[in-house]
């Protein structure tokens, strides 16, 4: 660090601040913010990586939006790409191609954008458990946690959305599934789908419409979601490890200037720069090789966007239960495509008041994170949703699995259907076990010492 | 000297005692609020027989009427709501120049030297700063860069239409033209054969009358000229010719172009004459091109006069 004794010549950039503090009176709260205090450690970086993804979604989606054509309309294609030339593809499938192949630039960004979305919402998941484990939506950050949740539907949301755009064979399957799912919803089903298509399966409009929600509803929803967020994390101030300094009316951490700018300048040019590299050098959606989107053909392994994997892996497990009560059928994919996805999220979206009313038992206000062993119950239920999540993950690739352990289909999935009931309970328990046990050693150990000033974590429970 | 008093306190209304004003203000209030009443009513049934209209099959002066009616009502609710029962009130704020105080600036100017110090750059490494700003207006600049993916560039395309040595001048429907089809002070938009309906080469045929001197730059057949049907000051099709002027007419800004002068312009805010097509006659006596035009058509450009070197 130099500080030297010559005055700093006055450069252009003051007379401009002097000009605006003339009309905006901007000194108070600058000086206010300047060193507005961030702690520092590293897991308080993924929402970061998880903005800063979502920026280069928006600049490269731009770009792409630039050439997509939203239009199922047959066109003959006759661009460089030799297997297909000749052949009738829709006219959004003939966009996409020209963007790969002829576009100069074209499929970097395209890939980059593909990488970006598989890496936002990476982010915006680790991000989540780090808040869940920590206990940082206690109160009074539920509205954020809640915005959170919506924020990972709306990602949701664009990545299907997205990934449907290309109109190939894969993107044509995706939509398939998702439409028919919808359809088994009593009553509403099939008029929600024929309002969302505009007709019947495929119907003419569709790609118009998830292109309009890909490119301005969604993102308009996740810029104005994030924007309260992170006006939301201001006012509230960070949440912070607990330590002798650092308390429950404090906030200790690295200042805005220069630390913290300079830190999320580096971390935002180290997203970038994964980013390319992923998209320049890692093919992703090579959309010419699965071909245009037929409705009666298909390919396998059909597989999904990872985040999609859970829910395509509720649907492979679900047994064939296919009922009819009183004239109304419930079809095999309204339990697992509907309501146990829309349960799960209730749950989520709850979990602030579900974790104070019965794990917890404590509505205070809470600035200091806890560690997972702080509450056992919750990091039991936690360990265990995610394994549950997880095993319903791998059965979404039941298909892979089948074909390269040699075992049969109907093998791995009865495997898995009983792996998926019991073994997030059984290492939900373990968790909680060991969080337990963790938790009485230490405290034991304080006990026997006085001496030892343990974190201020609250008395236990 | 003191100024004098412009704003006098209001004096006091005599002849009502207090509660006879209170009362009356309260009849007033009450006639008020039966009137916002009736308006959200009427906004409530105005909003609901949208549906009515809906189910029946839509009709547009319904939809537009229920909807005024709707939304004028809730406003028109609203104002009674704030101007008689809520009233007036008046609340006074303070204001402040709007520059921070000193104090407040020289406070935040010190923080910014000392930080920028803490910063590593306050003297020596300001080249940090210098060489990071580069970095960043390098990588805008490449960022910028897929902006020329978007289009071609324009190569030699504005100096070009579809126009040719021996193309046959053809009307809307695709029809050749002989000379003596056309007749003088008639007007016919014309294409080249094969290009009908074509923007940049869209021209007007229009046939002389024999008894007017003629001033014109290119070749042409008894009687007949054919100029670039796009206008030179912005592009509009130059559609009415004001046969006993001899003036062509854009109606988009009023430029006129003497037809017997090689279409100079007369008046308007065009700034050079539509070019002109050099023509003849072919064997079978049909009007074609002798080339392209010799200037570039429509509205001007930085390097119109630099040529494109077709
Ligand atoms: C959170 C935000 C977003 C996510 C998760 C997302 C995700 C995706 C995905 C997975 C694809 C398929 C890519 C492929 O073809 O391989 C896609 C395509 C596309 N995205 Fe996005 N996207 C997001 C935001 C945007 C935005 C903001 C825009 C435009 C303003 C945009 C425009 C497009 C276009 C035009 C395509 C079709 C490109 C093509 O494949 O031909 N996206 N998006
Ligand atoms: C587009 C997606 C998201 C973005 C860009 C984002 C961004 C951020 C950022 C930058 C922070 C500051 C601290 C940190 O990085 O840990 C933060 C805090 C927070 N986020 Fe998110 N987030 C997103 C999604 C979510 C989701 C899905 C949840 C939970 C369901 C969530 C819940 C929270 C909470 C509760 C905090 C406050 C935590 C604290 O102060 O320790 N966020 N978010
Ligand atoms: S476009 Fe013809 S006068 Fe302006």
């Amino acid at each position: 660090m130099t500080t030297t004794d010559e005055p700093r010549h006055r450069s252009a950039l003051d007379d401009v601040a002097r000009w605006l503090d003339d009309r905006l009176r901007l000194a108070e709260g600058s000086r206010r913010y300047w060193r507005k205090a961030f702690p520092a450690h590293w897991s308080f970086l993924i929402g970061e990586v998880a903005l800063f993804s979502l920026v280069v979604l928006l600049f490269t989606g731009t770009f792409l939006a630039f050439f997509y054509v939203p239009d199922t309309r047959l066109v003959v294609y006759d661009g460089p790409y030799v297997p297909l030339q000749g052949q009738e593809i829709s006219a959004a499938f003939d966009s996409t191609l020209r963007l790969s192949f002829e576009v100069r630039g074209g499929l970097v960004m395209r890939q980059i954008h593909h990488w970006a979305a598989l890496v936002f919402v990476a982010a915006i998941t680790v991000h989540m458990l780090r808040v869940f484990f920590t206990g940082a939506f206690r109160r009074p950050r539920e509205l954020n946690w809640v915005i959170g949740v919506l924020l990972l539907l709306l990602a949701f949301g664009a990545g299907f959305t997205g990934y449907s755009l290309p109109d190939d064979l894969l993107s044509g399957t995706g939509l398939r599934i998702g439409y028919s799912v919808l359809l088994g919803i009593p009553f509403v089903g099939p008029l929600i789908g024929f309002i969302g298509l505009g007709g019947e399966y495929p119907g003419t409009d569709v790609l118009g419409r998830l292109h309009i929600l890909h490119v301005m509803l969604l993102p308009a929803g996740l810029i104005g979601l994030v924007t309260a967020h992170l006006v939301i994390l201001v006012r509230q101030k960070h949440t912070q490890k607990p330590s002798r300094k650092a308390t429950n009316d404090n906030v200790v951490g690295e200042p805005l200037f220069p630390h913290q700018t300079l830190t999320s300048l580096a971390l935002f040019a180290f997203t970038i720069a994964v980013l390319a590299l992923l998209g320049g050098l890692f093919e992703i959606n090579p959309v010419w090789l699965y071909g245009p989107y037929e409705p009666f053909q298909v390919f396998a392994p059909a597989q999904p966007d990872w985040y999609m994997g859970w829910l395509e892996g509720m649907l492979r497990l679900w047994p064939n239960w296919e009922f009819t009560v009183l004239g109304l059928t419930i079809p095999s994919t309204f339990l697992p495509g509907v309501i146990l996805p829309g349960l799960i999220f209730t749950v989520v979206g709850a979990w602030p008041w579900i974790d104070a009313r019965w794990i917890t038992k404590d509505h205070d206000e809470h600035h200091l994170l806890q560690r997972p062993r702080d509450v056992p119950l919750r990091t039991g239920i936690g360990v265990g949703g995610l394994v549950f999540l997880l095993s319903i993950f791998i059965a979404g690739g039941n298909d892979v699995l089948a074909s390269n352990t040699s075992t049969g289909l109907q093998t791995i999935t009865a495997i898995l259907r009983v792996a998926t009931i019991a073994v997030p309970f059984l290492i939900g328990w373990i968790a909680y076990r060991m969080a337990r046990g963790l938790k009485e050693n230490e405290l034991a150990v304080t006990a026997a010492d006085p001496t030892r000033t343990e974190p201020a974590s609250g008395p236990p429970r | 000297m003191a100024e004098p008093d412009r704003f006098p306190p209001a004096t006091p209304a005599g002849g009502q005692t207090k509660a006879d004003r209170w009362r009356r203000q309260r009849e007033r209030e009450d006639r008020a609020a039966r009137w916002a009443a009736v308006c959200f009513l009427v906004a409530i049934v105005a909003a609901l027989s949208l549906f009515a209209v809906y189910v029946s099959g839509g009709q547009v002066q319904l939809e537009g009427l229920a909807l005024f009616v709707a939304f004028a009502g809730v406003g028109l609710g609203i104002a009674i709501w704030v101007r008689v029962i809520v009233g007036h009130e008046e609340v006074i704020e303070e204001r402040y120049p709007m520059r921070s105080d000193d104090a407040e600036r020289e406070a935040f100017e010190e923080l910014y030297e000392a930080t920028l110090g803490e910063a590593g750059v306050g003297g020596r490494r300001r080249f940090l700063v210098r060489l990071l700003t580069g970095a960043g207006a390098s990588l805008g600049l490449a960022l910028l860069i897929p902006i020329r993916s978007l289009g071609p560039g324009p190569e030699n395309d504005l100096f070009r239409t579809e126009w040719d040595a021996g193309a046959r001048v053809v009307d809307a429907e695709g029809e050749p033209l002989r000379a003596e089809d056309i007749s003088p002070d008639q007007v016919v938009t014309v294409f080249p054969e094969g290009a009908t309906g074509s923007a940049d080469s869209q021209a007007i045929l229009v046939g002389l009358r024999t008894d007017v001197e003629t001033d014109l730059r290119q070749p042409t057949v008894d009687g007949i000229v054919v100029y670039s049907k796009i206008c030179t000051h912005a592009g509009c099709p130059v559609g009415l010719y004001r046969a006993a002027v001899g003036e062509l007419l854009c109606p988009c800004h009023q430029s006129t172009f003497g037809v017997y002068n090689g279409a100079v312009v007369l008046s308007g805010p065009a700034g050079r004459p539509l070019p002109q097509l050099p023509i003849a006659l072919d064997d079978d006596g049909y009007l074609v091109a002798l080339g392209d035009f010799v200037e570039p058509v429509g509205p001007s450009f930085w390097n119109m006069t630099r040529g494109g070197g077709s």
